[in-house]
């Protein structure tokens, strides 16, 4: 089985200091992945490195086969990486409508071909059709996050990468956005790239990698994540 | 009420020269943060396109349509300024993105190098440059892709550049035997004579209504309502606001930040180019026309509020109707027994460039109160 994505001994640095330290990870097509670990130890930056945000000295990384390491953010959208930051990055004076016709940008032919919203963004979350005329800079925290998840789904990615989606959000919406992650992967086959804290939510990924000062320090399938695994890695 | 109609006319013709002018800026400065000095040397390479349209129309094949010249200046302005800009951008702006001063310093350069070259390049020779230019950007364009891709590539590239230099260098030439008054460089204001349909007035309710003043009028209610337009309905527009308000985001959405950056930048230099046209229309053209415009132009968009469309149109018309007011003493025509005191400053102010520094000043201390403008941004995001 080929990996949807593949990175070996990824090293990024902010100016002169060294966040990551020879990162390897893969995710398969239909397999969600779960990154933890404390704050500041480089999650993030392993995510903005996948996307391109920021460019890593050395390393690889693989998607279905290409390295993309020299493409810039929009190239690698275009092939399929779909990005949800942490800070949801919803386009503020944009109405939602217009922010999820951005999320059709990533599809062949761009905007131009593909002004139509799919609705099963509608059916994953209710909510975004009451408020298709608001600016997005209007909604909630849960809102948002809600509408950068559905906006990053419309351009049919094959890889999501996830970046914190639960936090400071009320638990309600958590589980909205836990389900529907979970029937995304389960009716589409991508592959998920998860950061998380919330125990509930890392439990539901198929594996997990564990970070301590930019390096990978620790893997396997769930199933296993011992309470001391979890009590070494996760800040709750 | 005739006094009314006339000074509402009035204020509105300043006004809509005014926005014209800044609609452009309105796009660079307002919406992508860019300072451009050069913006009032691109309006003056609008107006120089014109003059020389103009010329060219005045060739004995072109005589019998000389009247329809004007409809041929306000693309090809466009056009000309807009590929100017665009070249601006890729050579100087796109380094400096992100350190405000260092972009004033160096529009400010480039618009002493526009205005020199104007005074010392031959305005046909200047035409073939323009043509070599809009040629070698737009032939790659026009082209199918399929002849582009492969190793051809270079070659295609190389020969349509060489294409489009003999073009150049054949208008240049051609020009230049054709129409003595620019083969030669001269710094000296040049005029721009209207063609017959657009001298005279129209005469309604006992007021003449300039016609040139009446097109500036319609150019810029087309312009405003094609900005307008395509900023908010067109996917390019769209893909414009995005990257103006979170260019990481978007450009991890797919879009491709460095094109908007250009089309935005062309189109704000393109406008500037067709606010040369109606600067033209009204007044001689020379290298410092566009000097002049440029502190107005940057007034209108900060008294407007940064960004914001609404507020450079309204803007545009309060500093207009506000500047005839106070320019043509109208307060004085309203109540002529006003004590002498307050009748001499109304008269001392009652010149267009004292009517200038008073509005200027009003524009000051209103800021100093509304220091974001008549619309500043709201909404949830605004602060972050």
């Amino acid at each position: 089985m080929t990996y949807l994505l593949e990175i070996s001994g990824l090293n990024t640095y902010y100016g002169e200091s060294h966040i990551l330290r020879d990162v390897d990870l893969s995710v398969k097509a239909g397999e969600m992945v779960c990154l933890i670990g404390r704050n500041g130890v480089g999650k993030t930056t392993l995510l903005k490195s996948l996307i391109g945000l920021l460019r890593p000295r050395s390393g690889e990384i693989l998607f279905e086969g290409c390295g993309v390491n020299r493409q810039a953010p929009h190239q690698r959208a275009r092939a399929g990486i779909a990005y949800v930051p942490q800070g949801r990055e919803i386009i503020p004076q944009l109405t939602v409508e217009e922010n999820l016709m951005l999320g059709r940008e990533a599809l062949p032919g761009g905007l131009a071909r593909n002004r139509s919203i799919d609705p099963i963004v509608y059916d994953l979350f209710p909510i975004l059709r009451e408020f298709l005329s608001r600016k997005g800079g209007d909604l909630s925290g849960g809102q948002q996050q809600q509408l950068a998840i559905a906006r990053a789904l419309l351009g049919r990615p094959k890889l999501l990468l996830l970046d914190e989606p639960t936090e400071g959000i009320q638990p309600n919406i958590v589980q909205d956005i836990e389900a529907a992650v979970r029937r995304i992967i389960a009716e589409t086959g991508i592959g998920v790239l998860l950061v998380e804290q919330h125990l509930h939510f890392v439990r539901q990924a198929d594996r997990y990698y564990a970070m301590q000062r930019g390096g990978i320090v620790a893997s396997g399938p769930t199933a296993d994540l011992s309470q001391t695994v979890v009590d070494q890695f996760l800040s709750v | 009420m005739q006094l009314l109609l006339e000074s509402l006319f009035n204020g509105v013709a300043i006004g809509s020269v005014l926005l014209m002018a800044a609609l452009g800026l309105a796009i660079v400065f307002g919406l992508m943060g860019v300072i451009n000095l050069a913006h009032g040397e691109l309006i003056m390479l609008g107006a120089y396109t014109t003059y020389v349209v103009q010329l060219i129309f005045k060739l004995p094949a072109l005589q019998p349509v000389y009247n329809t010249y004007v409809l041929v200046a306000i693309p090809l302005a466009f056009i000309v300024s807009g590929v100017v800009g665009v070249l601006l951008e890729r050579t100087v702006i796109r380094r400096l993105y992100g350190n405000p001063l260092e972009t004033l310093l160096a529009t400010w350069g480039v618009s002493l190098i526009l205005q020199q070259f104007v005074r010392s390049v031959p305005l046909a020779h200047a035409a073939g440059l323009m043509l070599t230019l809009v040629l070698g950007f737009g032939l790659p364009l026009l082209l199918p892709q399929k002849l582009l891709a492969g190793p051809r590539r270079r070659l295609m590239c190389a020969g349509s550049w060489a294409v489009s230099a003999l073009g150049g260098v054949l208008l240049a030439g051609g020009l230049a035997a054709q129409i003595s008054r620019i083969a030669r460089a001269t710094s000296r204001n040049v005029d721009v004579t209207a063609p017959k349909w657009m001298r005279g007035g129209i005469d309604y309710f006992d007021i003449t209504f300039p016609v040139p003043r009446l097109v500036i009028i319609v150019i810029t209610v087309v312009a405003v309502v094609g900005v307008t337009w395509f900023l908010n309905r067109s996917v390019w527009g769209m893909r414009i606001r995005a990257v103006t308000q979170n260019r990481s985001m978007s450009d991890c959405l797919g879009i491709p930040t460095e094109t908007v950056d250009v089309l935005t930048f062309g189109i704000g230099s393109g406008l500037a180019g067709v606010a040369g046209v109606a600067v033209s229309l009204l007044g001689s053209v020379g290298p410092n026309v566009g000097g002049s415009y440029i502190v107005g132009c940057f007034m209108v968009v900060v008294l407007g509020g940064v960004g914001n469309l609404l507020g450079t149109v309204l803007a545009s018309f309060a500093i207009g109707l506000l500047t005839d007011l106070i320019g043509a003493g109208r307060l004085l025509t309203v109540w002529p027994d006003m004590p002498t005191p307050l009748a001499d400053v109304v008269n001392f102010f009652a010149t267009t460039s004292m009517a200038q520094v008073m509005v200027f000043a009003l524009i000051v201390v209103f800021l100093q109160f509304r220091p974001a403008g008549l619309f500043p941004q709201k909404g949830r995001m605004v602060e972050a």
